[in-house]
């Protein structure tokens, strides 16, 4: 029989965690898309935005101040990454990019590890935001109630950008034929650099804000970057409304699962994303996607 | 724990200068009283697995691999610590070694240990691999692994096939040296069913008859069998499991598990998860409210826990294979912690001390047997012999190679209560071994052959 009172609680869990999924995809999501990259070391840089965050709230003791830390040095990070090594991948087969992109991933994870160590440490949540609210049919973490908020808000403005700027115009163009837009006098490796860099801000800011709801530890974003895949798949690879319908679908099979049988709950979005994969090769909400 | 601790991942310790003795030695012995010798050999001890090869030069190789990362690596670094002070001790005779195997003057049987590391990740295929290259390059003496208890299954099986001597790292499941038990593997650290054993009775103390619990259980050996023994302990006072939430290893977030928790109407929750699994859950459990409706008590107690949640074990009942304050009734856990301290840093965990004994007893094992030839150190184990450890006395059961050894119940103290930074827990009880162990055929243990 089912518990009703749990039931919605764990809908409204699936739709906290799918959130969350969702931000993280949705950068991984718009460097693919954009250029064609699969960047692997996406899981990494999700991990070191909530570490440059920890390290900032350790010296100041300020939660937004980790948040912008956080963003701005994964953001930079991946400008730098961009500029160093992938702009040489661009034009190379996808493995010599998955390779590359994984391997900077472990290098990234073992750098941490050396300076932190494996011993997790705790951001805790702005002082407002911590303690459980009642929401009448659950109780429910307030910090957790506060990320569904702030993650629609950040999906928000990245669909502004996107299909609302003329940043986000010359992508979508570049997308679509990046020779005509060079033509045009545009410079497409720059905006790809930006794109880059806007792509690990997603991963960064996810990274940090995650940060008081799991306690870090190098291997954060391991396990985050394979459920970001699966998330990716499902809604369609490139595709950023895809993404957010993925994270959301991941998020609530989990939830869900877990009350019929919680040894599944992390299987049942590998089996969704093989019935997703059979039925519409493209994902929920892809195209054709990119040669 | 300091950065400068850090070894590289799957490095090998022998040196080219080591393999050049050890190939001269082997060339040399080639040539002229070789003939004698292997005669010898061969009546009493015929090649088996890496021996003679392994002790033949002036050193014997030890393949060690620990998470070091993935949700069990701070457990794994602490365990690599104590394998490494224990491999400097009986390489340079400490008196500490002297007294747990008191033939050892230099190394074993007069060679120097060298070692070589690998990162397992806490998976069973990265371990058997790395093993399995120990064996067939570095001919080791023996290999040791654990912290999962599916990676102490699967090196089990793999020390049976290749006849070398595992030596168990921290491993909870009743198969190790239940079902899944082998002539060639050994195991010092307390288990599932002993944990059950040891701390039920406390818990029905404190909480009463008939409660209702929920369980938190990690989706593998080490999880499912220490759950079992609980339920079945605790059912004997009546209590009931309302719901056992299963998740993978390295979950990473527990949410929806501490729902249905929360929704249970349980009493006590009984957090099974290890390393940062169990940080994590009981993290999450605080954020969802579950510690303020329900009593915590976590049975395999997961060392560093309560440094890692921040007070989140104030008050809370584990079981534990070592805690340092104990050193007040056992003088070798005070030379212990203080030469241990004073090379790492801080007081030693679980696992830094199963690390430690396990070595020490297998070197006494050697020692006894006179030879590195594996049949004659099992047997040697076999005899059942009492054993100094850092707990008091112990000794392995011939019939399943585990170790009897008691039970150390802790209870968070309060931050008021402590002593200094490391004072987590207060010792509630020591529960000896023998009253606690199953027999040896309960968990269906059939030891394999010896050659």
């Amino acid at each position: 029989m089912i518990n009703w009172p749990n039931f919605v609680s764990q809908l409204f869990n699936g739709l906290a965690l799918g959130a969350l999924l969702a931000l993280i995809s949705s950068g991984l999501t718009i460097i693919y898309g954009t250029l064609g990259v699969l960047n692997l070391a996406h899981g990494a840089m999700f991990m070191i935005g909530g570490y440059a965050g920890y390290v900032t709230y350790s010296y100041t003791g300020s939660f937004i101040l980790a948040v912008i830390a956080g963003s701005l040095f994964v953001m930079a990070l991946g400008v730098a990454m961009e500029r160093i090594i992938i702009r040489h991948f661009y034009h190379r087969p996808h493995e010599d990019q998955l390779l590359v992109t994984f391997g900077l991933g472990i290098c990234f994870v073992e750098i941490v590890r050396l300076i932190f160590t494996s011993q997790s440490q705790v951001v805790p949540p702005p002082a407002l935001l911590q303690g459980i609210t009642s929401m009448g049919f659950l109780f429910y973490p307030t910090y957790r109630l506060a990320v569904v908020g702030i993650v629609a808000v950040a999906l928000g403005a990245l669909f502004l950008i996107l299909y609302r700027t003329r940043l986000g115009m010359i992508v979508r163009a570049g997308i679509e034929d990046s020779v005509m837009v060079d033509s045009l006098g545009i410079n497409v490796y720059r905006v790809f650099m930006i794109v880059f860099g806007i792509g690990a801000m997603a991963a960064g800011f996810a990274g940090i804000i995650n940060a008081p709801v799991v306690s870090l530890t190098p291997g954060v974003g391991d396990d985050i970057l394979v459920e970001t895949f699966v998330v990716v798949v499902i809604g369609g690879v490139g595709s950023f409304p895809g993404a957010i319908l993925g994270g959301l679908i991941a998020g609530e099979i989990i939830s869900i699962t877990s009350m019929f049988n919680p040894g599944y709950a992390y299987v049942m979005p590998f089996a969704a994303m093989t019935l997703v994969l059979v039925l519409r090769p493209h994902g929920l909400l892809g195209t054709q996607g990119r040669e | 724990m300091s950065t400068k601790d850090f070894l590289p991942r799957r490095t090998l310790n022998v040196s080219r200068r080591t393999l050049l003795q050890a190939g001269a030695g082997l060339i040399g012995g080639s040539v002229l009283p070789a003939s004698i010798a292997s005669r010898a050999f061969a009546e009493d001890h015929p090649a088996i697995g890496t021996f003679p090869a392994g002790s033949s030069g002036s050193s014997a190789f030890i393949g060690i691999s620990v998470p070091r990362t993935g949700t069990y690596a701070v457990q794994g670094e602490d365990e690599l610590k104590g394998y490494q002070l224990a491999i400097e001790h009986i390489n340079s005779g400490h008196e500490l070694i002297k007294k747990i195997s008191p033939k050892t003057s230099k190394g074993v049987l007069g060679k120097d240990l060298k070692f070589g590391v690998a990162d397992s990740a806490a998976k069973p295929n990265e371990a058997v691999q790395a093993q399995q290259r120990f064996i067939s390059e570095n001919k080791a003496v023996m290999i040791t692994g654990g912290t999962s208890s599916a990676v102490a299954v699967a090196l089990n099986k793999l020390a049976q096939r290749e006849k070398v001597i595992f030596v168990c790292g921290i491993s909870g499941s009743n198969d190790t040296t239940g079902k899944d038990c082998v002539r060639y593997g050994f195991r010092q650290n307390f288990f599932g069913q002993t944990a059950a054993a040891a701390i039920a009775p406390v818990l029905i103390k404190q909480f009463g008859k008939n409660k209702k619990a929920a369980y938190l259980t990690p989706d593998y050996t080490y999880g499912h069998t220490v759950t079992k023994s609980m339920q079945d302990r605790l059912a004997e006072a009546g209590w009931t499991t309302v719901t056992n939430q299963v998740s993978p290893l390295g979950a990473p977030d527990y949410s929806s598990y501490l729902l249905n928790v929360a929704n249970s109407g349980a009493d006590v929750l009984i957090n099974v998860n290890w390393g940062h699994d169990a940080v994590l859950s009981t993290q999450q459990a605080k954020q969802f409210g579950v510690l303020d409706k329900m009593k915590l008590v976590v049975p395999y107690q997961v060392p560093f826990i309560a440094r890692e949640t921040g007070g989140l074990m104030q008050g809370v009942y584990a079981a534990t294979d070592y805690w340092w304050t104990i050193e007040d009734k056992y003088p070798l856990a005070k030379m212990f912690n203080e030469t241990f301290e004073k090379k790492f840093g801080y007081k030693p965990e679980w696992g830094a001390e199963n690390a430690y004994v396990s070595f020490a007893h297998w070197a006494r094992m050697v020692e006894e047997a006179g030879s590195f030839y594996p049949p004659d150190v099992i047997k040697a184990y076999e005899k059942g012999e009492t054993v100094p450890s850092l707990v008091g006395d112990v000794h392995y059961r011939p019939e399943d190679h585990q170790c009897v050894r008691p039970v150390i119940i802790v209870r968070g103290k309060m931050e008021k209560e402590m002593k200094n930074k490391e004072d987590y827990y207060e010792v509630i009880e020591i529960v000896a071994g023998d009253g606690l162990m199953q027999k040896p055929d309960a968990f269906g243990c059939h030891l394999g052959d010896y050659t």
